[in-house]
């Protein structure tokens, strides 16, 4: 048995959930926590961050669509997952994703963006031709009522969505912190701590991911990066991490206080097998240095130019870190036996279905699908089309 | 009617919901099993097709119906509650068309030593033995009958 | 042994009978069996366990198990006598051709037969999304090969690892208690083939059964027993050690 070190049972050694496993809360992360960074503007008011507004909403949705994605690749059978639709299990944290996930897709993000852009697209449907005309009169729903009123209407649903959206958000999110806290069995993902623990560092990579989005695109459009939004972005960000890694401190120091029967097995492992992934990926570079990046931005004066340095290269390590966690989590989580006698090796596939290059795959295609969006619904009415200046009012 | 002045397209909206709704609704209707929820929340009709997979192994019981003598020899000695198929393997084949499919005859060499070769992980009342110095190569055979395995005078052979 | 015609004509009757003994109980021959009538579980009797492996072996015949992965297996524990805490575990293939010998080291060794223990509380079905999994009338756990996605969540949740995907048909297996044997009225193969009567197939719900005495007067426990699962595996004299 090559890669097993010590007694596993004999069903434990090969892996059961994969990179793909890995992948999805990475994504649903990022989903959650753009979410919640577009709710501080809509329903906190911060003012400050209103031009990240919309691509965040555009960059939860790129995500949300991409999400099922890795799900359906590592099933057995994807062609049978309708089921979840048709007998969900009640007793099943996993049977309410489907509906959980529809809920958010359909009653909160794409309610809430077509609210939001509901003007832009009444313009565009009678400004552009061709498939694009056709595209966006489907968008209309066949209402062209862009009237004060009905915009005002829009103005306070869409409050009354993101409203409701936060702990949508929070339970897309959350149930898979739930679906792998509540797994008795597992001792390395059974604490009721998960699911918040998954929650924070998604709204921690969210909220990078939004920033560095900002950042960028407004570098490729040749415009001005707002540094008072991005300042404030990044405040954010400082104050999420910090509780993120209380959070995941508080579930190490009771691990290593309390010490029961599995902690010789895992503290082994996160020595040995998890070493690179953990220690010196997930938690120093990771989540110290972006921390310290962050924290001395705050306490030092720096100039513009050394800052966004410092948010692109903090941004940058907080996603590699928050990936690293998922990783850490999933992977290790079968990495050890049950028996608390041995451990396995994970042999990721290149070419195969739940591979690398596809795991690469679908975390370049929510940003494809990004672009798509934000060419059809421009987020800042400057880049787009003559048509929409002319219809464009102070946003 | 003021409040729903200039909210037509909100209605809209919901009457894609709820068409999106009915319709989920009545291919449900549709594509549920029949037999789902008749015992639980799993299909009924699984239990039965499980229930109506083949067997191989045919059970000591059928064995014995035919070859009584051999029972009776095993009758007495150790091996009474050893059953048939524990050497002879899955024999439901046979037991249905004994003619035609004969069990294959078995190599007491490799098939003994299974069971009694010495390991320290067995009970110390288990007869063991090294199987090497036992009997100078000989196959187990050569001094005990199978059915009846201990030794009065010659085996088999 | 020549078979001529005589000889037909005298086994073939015979034959018809050991047959019918097979196929009694299916639900066309035998429409006597009732779910309800039964609940099954199994007695592992530890000090009867040999480590010869026909059980593993038996049960891959009988249910066309593939290999590298196990329904049932055997373990072989090494407790030395001062650390009884950290036992050396090994299970070559299951266990499947036996057990090398092993080294004259001192301690105590013996082996544990393991297998899915039909748990009353199963975390595996609670945790099914689609209904693939559950336990039936009758105790035991059974999967629905046609309904199953293939998610893992119940491999995940086992306590006891004795789920394993199946490399051709991508679902889930596991032990079934040879649920198509014990509802013709025969035994499960592992206790068919066992040699020294170290695995019983045992039914709770049936007075006569052989269990309930033996309960009474049996040092016996469950696996894991804190993880709460009700498991319907018994063991006699379960060594602490066991993992």
């Amino acid at each position: 048995m090559s890669g097993v070190e010590g007694f596993m049972y004999p069903n434990e050694v090969e892996l059961q959930w994969s990179v793909l496993i890995v992948l999805y809360p990475f994504l649903t992360g990022l989903v959650a926590g753009a979410f919640i960074l577009a709710s501080l503007e809509r329903v906190f008011r911060v003012q400050e961050v209103k031009p990240t507004y919309r691509l965040a909403l555009l960059t939860a949705l790129a995500f949300l669509l991409v999400a099922p994605l890795p799900l359906q690749l590592h099933l057995g059978h994807p062609e049978r997952s309708y089921e979840m639709y048709l007998t969900p299990h009640r007793t099943s944290a996993m049977a309410m994703f489907g509906f959980v996930y529809l809920w958010y897709l359909m009653a909160v993000l794409v309610f809430e963006i077509w609210l939001d852009y509901r003007r832009d697209i009444v313009v565009l449907s009678q400004s552009t031709t061709g498939w694009r005309r056709l595209l966006y009169r489907v968008m209309t729903l066949g209402s062209n009522d862009i009237s004060p009123r009905a915009l005002a209407i829009d103005e306070r649903v869409g409050w009354i969505i993101t409203l409701v959206g936060i702990p949508s958000a929070f339970l897309l999110h959350g149930y898979v912190g739930f679906i792998f806290g509540s797994i008795k069995a597992n001792p390395w993902w059974s604490t009721p701590l998960m699911p918040v623990v998954f929650l924070f560092s998604a709204m921690v990579s969210g909220i990078a991911t939004v920033m560095l989005l900002y950042m960028l695109l407004t570098r490729l459009r040749k415009e001005t990066i707002d540094m008072r939004c991005v300042d404030t972005v990044a405040r954010y960000l400082f104050y999420t991490f910090i509780i993120d890694f209380s959070l995941e401190m508080l579930d190490l120091i009771h691990r290593i206080y309390e010490a029961d029967e599995s902690f010789r097995s895992l503290d082994f492992m996160v020595h040995t097998r998890l070493y690179m992934s953990h220690i010196v990926v997930q938690i120093v570079l990771g989540t110290l240095t972006p921390i310290a990046l962050l924290a001395l931005t705050q306490v030092l004066r720096f100039g513009e130019m050394a800052r966004k340095r410092i948010y692109a290269l903090a941004g940058c390590l907080t996603l590699i870190g928050i990936f690293a966690m998922r990783w850490n989590v999933v992977i290790g989580g079968q990495l050890f036996s049950k028996s608390f006698l041995g451990y396995t090796t994970y042999k990721m596939g290149l070419i195969t279905r739940e591979g690398l290059l596809v795991a690469i795959a679908l975390t370049i295609l929510p940003f494809v699908i990004l672009w798509v969006l934000v060419k059809l619904l421009p987020p800042w009415p400057e880049k787009s089309s003559d048509a929409l200046s002319g219809a464009a009012s102070a946003d | 009617m003021k409040v729903f002045q200039n909210a037509g397209h909100l209605f809209r909206l919901a009457a894609v919901f709820a068409v999106g709704g009915v319709a989920f609704i009545g291919v449900r209707a549709f594509l549920v099993p029949k037999s789902f929820g008749q015992y639980g929340h799993y299909r009924g009709n699984a239990i039965a097709e499980i229930a109506a997979r083949p067997v191989n192994f045919a059970g000591h019981q059928a064995c014995e119906d035919c070859h009584a003598d051999v029972l009776e020899k095993k009758m007495g000695g150790k091996h009474v509650h050893v059953n048939c198929e524990a050497c002879h393997g899955p024999q439901a084949k046979h037991a249905e068309d004994p003619g035609s499919v004969q069990p294959a005859k078995l190599d007491t060499a490799v098939l003994c030593v299974r069971c009694h070769e010495a390991n320290l992980a067995k009970p110390k009342t288990f007869p063991q033995v090294v199987s090497a110095d036992h009997a100078n190569g000989l196959a187990c055979d050569n001094c005990h009958q199978p059915h009846s395995p201990v030794i009065t005078d010659g085996g088999t052979k | 042994m020549n078979i001529t015609r005589r000889h037909m004509l005298l086994l073939l009757p015979a034959a018809a009978l050991a047959w019918k003994h097979v196929l009694a109980g299916t639900p066309e021959a035998s429409p006597n069996y009732k779910m309800t009538e039964h609940w099954w579980g199994m007695l592992i009797d530890l000090p009867k366990c040999i480590g010869c492996g026909n059980c593993v072996r038996a049960c891959q015949a009988e249910n066309d198990v593939p290999d590298g992965y196990f329904r049932t297996w055997v373990e072989r524990y090494h407790v030395s006598d001062y650390d009884i805490e950290n036992p050396a575990v090994d299970s070559p293939d299951g266990g499947k051709e036996g057990f090398p010998p092993a080294k004259a080291e001192g301690g105590r060794n013996f082996f544990v037969p393991k297998l899915c223990n039909h748990c009353a509380d199963s975390p595996c079905t609670q945790v099914c999304p689609v209904g693939a999994t559950f336990i039936s009338p009758d105790g035991v756990v059974l999967m629905d090969k046609t309904y199953c996605l293939g998610c893992r969540y119940c491999v995940q949740a086992c306590p006891y690892g004795c789920r394993f995907i199946h490399p051709k048909t991508q679902t889930v297996e596991k032990c079934t208690l040879c649920y198509h044997r014990i509802t013709k009225g025969l035994i499960t193969a592992c206790c068919e083939a066992c040699p020294t009567g170290a695995r019983q197939l045992a039914d709770l719900k049936n007075p006569n059964d052989p269990i309930h005495e033996f309960l009474k007067t049996h040092n016996v426990q469950i696996l894991k027993p804190y993880m709460a699962t009700h498991a319907k595996v018994f063991y006699n004299s379960l060594d602490g050690a066991v993992r």
